[in-house]
């Protein structure tokens, strides 16, 4: 474990801090810095265009969160989204990345060019999906018209009841490929063996899905629904490009309403609660993931 | 007989299959693609015309012409290459660091940037835009990118940290008895070697730095003002310009998408190695 080269032991203890010292230095600018100024603010009622006037409030600002009916729609919008997001992506992406993983003359090109939607930046998605939501033009309204599906075209956007569904479809959409690029880098460290022998002992293709393969991908499946979870916990640029929380507050989550308040509002206090609330709850989150991480640091 | 059969059915079982889900990988970006390049006649055309009567590039040249489109691209190119460089000159010693040494601390250090990979980007933007305005930031190349590497750096430390740890150690020994110094080793031996893991992580940088909005949003204003959060702006500004704001689309997304399929093999070792966030 202590393996150190012959040069290293002869050099002054402080080398290896040294060459953090860029990293560390930056990280603290604009991290820890700004961490510690977030709890500072949230205990005030800090507005910027009136910095001079903020006065300490103690807890004043979390009380009122907790009583906040807009807090609670948020809350209970990130939970709808984290949970339907990451367990659709998961999904889409595990069906596709078992089929990429068959053998046929074309699977290169299909695996590079499924990535795509995972390449593209928030801001392209949101309004490629807002097009493809529009009321009249909108290609989604001509699809379900000639199918018959509906019969009239609908304002998706604009209606609270499918506001939050059409913005989670468009992230479904982008995030899938990320499952199915790390499960197919699981699916190849797989032993060819295990199925031989299952085969021999006669095991169906469903048997062996999950007796072979899913015991074998749950690790590397397990780490990216962690950073899932967290990522798409996180991400409120898509919804702020194709709604911006509307209509009323049907597609407010947490991190956009922190956001808002303090965007629109320039209530930093008030915005630094709600952003420190939400970082308590995937601390949770982050504590498991770090905990498996570590785990897998000693191997 | 049996061979034809088998064919068939792979055709049902896998190929079928794996166009329709390409279909959905690809079809918005596509119906993004035809439409920046439809004339404005398709555009308002009810019922909705999927292809395009005739081409046109029209909508390139307004934005090109018209808006302040070409600065914003070159505002956008300075900021991720700023991000890059940054990032880097940060994260190559560190990441170097961590994986040669073993010191106290180590351990939690390394947590910690993992962790940091991890914080509600609200979390930071809110001080950071405080910060920024203190030290007369706001609307420079160099706030924009002091704020990117929030994520370029422990994103980098990650990536890195892996494909150091990929080259043996007994090389840099070589390199020691031969009577090279700790620098000619790293200059000679160890960046060489790890230059892939280098480039495949700047690129991934670029293209995050390039990709980025809320950070763009809050640090930039009409001097340094990235791609993506001009055409956030143009949006508010051409409600119903379909075309236009599809070929701003089209000429962001493409380049970075063209690196991303270059990069993307390695990317996925790295990631599986290193374990970072998207």
């Amino acid at each position: 474990m202590n393996k150190v080269t012959a040069s290293s032991a002869t050099l002054r203890a402080s080398t290896p801090y040294g060459f953090l010292l860029p990293a560390l230095l930056v990280t603290a600018l604009v991290i820890l810095f700004p961490v510690l100024q977030t709890a500072w603010f949230s205990l005030h009622d800090y507005i910027l265009y009136d910095p001079d006037n903020s006065r300490f409030v103690g807890l004043r600002n979390f009380a009122v969160a907790l009583s906040d009916e807009v807090f609670w729609i948020a809350l209970l919008n990130s939970a709808i989204w984290v949970t339907g997001i990451v367990s659709l992506q998961l999904l889409l992406g595990l069906v596709a990345a078992l089929l990429l993983n068959q053998s046929f003359w074309w699977r290169g090109l299909a695996r590079a060019l499924v990535i795509i939607p995972w390449a593209l930046p928030s801001v392209i998605i949101g309004l490629m999906w807002t097009w493809i939501y529009d009321f009249n033009l909108g290609v989604f309204n001509d699809i379900l018209l000639r199918i018959g599906l509906i019969s009239a075209p609908h304002p998706w956007l604009a209606q609270p009841s499918t506001a939050l569904a059409c913005i989670m479809l468009a992230l479904v959409w982008q995030g899938f490929p990320f499952f199915t690029v790390t499960i197919l880098a699981g699916l190849q460290t797989v032993p060819p063996e295990l199925y031989e022998a299952a085969e021999i002992d006669g095991a169906s293709a469903w048997r062996q899905f999950i007796h072979v393969t899913l015991p074998s991908i749950a690790g590397i499946v397990a780490t990216a629904v962690l950073l899932r979870i967290i990522w798409v916990a996180n991400s409120l640029d898509v919804i702020l490009v194709m709604t911006g929380g509307g209509p009323g507050y049907a597609t407010h989550t947490l991190p956009l309403y922190a956001f808002l308040r303090a965007y629109t509002g320039m209530e930093f206090g008030y915005a630094a609660s709600l952003s420190l609330m939400l970082t308590a709850i995937l601390l949770g989150i982050v504590w498991l993931y770090v905990r498996r991480q570590t785990g897998e640091l000693e191997k | 007989m049996i061979r034809r059969r088998s064919f068939a059915r792979r055709l049902i079982q896998v190929e079928i299959p794996v166009l329709l889900v390409l279909a959905f990988a690809l079809a918005p970006f596509a119906w993004m693609l035809l439409t920046s390049i439809k004339p404005n006649g398709d555009l308002s055309h009810f019922p909705v015309r999927y292809l395009p009567s005739s081409s046109t590039f029209e909508h390139y040249r307004t934005l090109i012409q018209r808006t302040s489109f070409p600065v914003n691209l070159l505002n956008s190119l300075v900021i991720a290459c700023g991000a890059v460089l940054l990032g880097l000159a940060t994260s190559v010693p560190a990441a170097y660091s961590f994986s040669r040494f073993r010191f106290r601390g180590r351990r939690m250090l390394m947590t910690g940037f993992l962790v940091i990979n991890m914080f509600p980007i609200v979390l930071l933007i809110i001080p950071l835009f405080v910060l920024m305005r203190t030290l007369g930031l706001i609307d420079t190349f160099l706030g924009v990118i002091i704020g990117h590497s929030t994520f370029s750096i422990p994103f980098s430390i990650w990536m890195l940290v892996s494909y150091f740890n990929a080259i043996p150690r007994d090389l840099d020994e070589a390199a020691t008895i031969d009577g090279a110094s700790r620098l000619q080793t790293i200059r000679l031996v160890v960046l060489p070697l790890v230059m892939p893991g280098i480039v495949t992580t700047a690129i991934y940088v670029f293209i995050t730095s390039w990709n980025e909005y809320l950070f763009a949003m809050m640090l930039s204003g009409e001097t340094v003002r990235p791609v993506t959060v001009a055409l956030q702006l143009f949006i508010g500004e051409f409600t119903v310009q379909w075309g236009i704001l599809t070929a701003g689309g089209t000429i962001i997304a493409l380049p970075v998408t063209i690196l991303f399929l270059f990069v993307q093999k390695r990317l996925v070792g790295g990631l599986t190695a290193g374990a970072v966030k998207s």
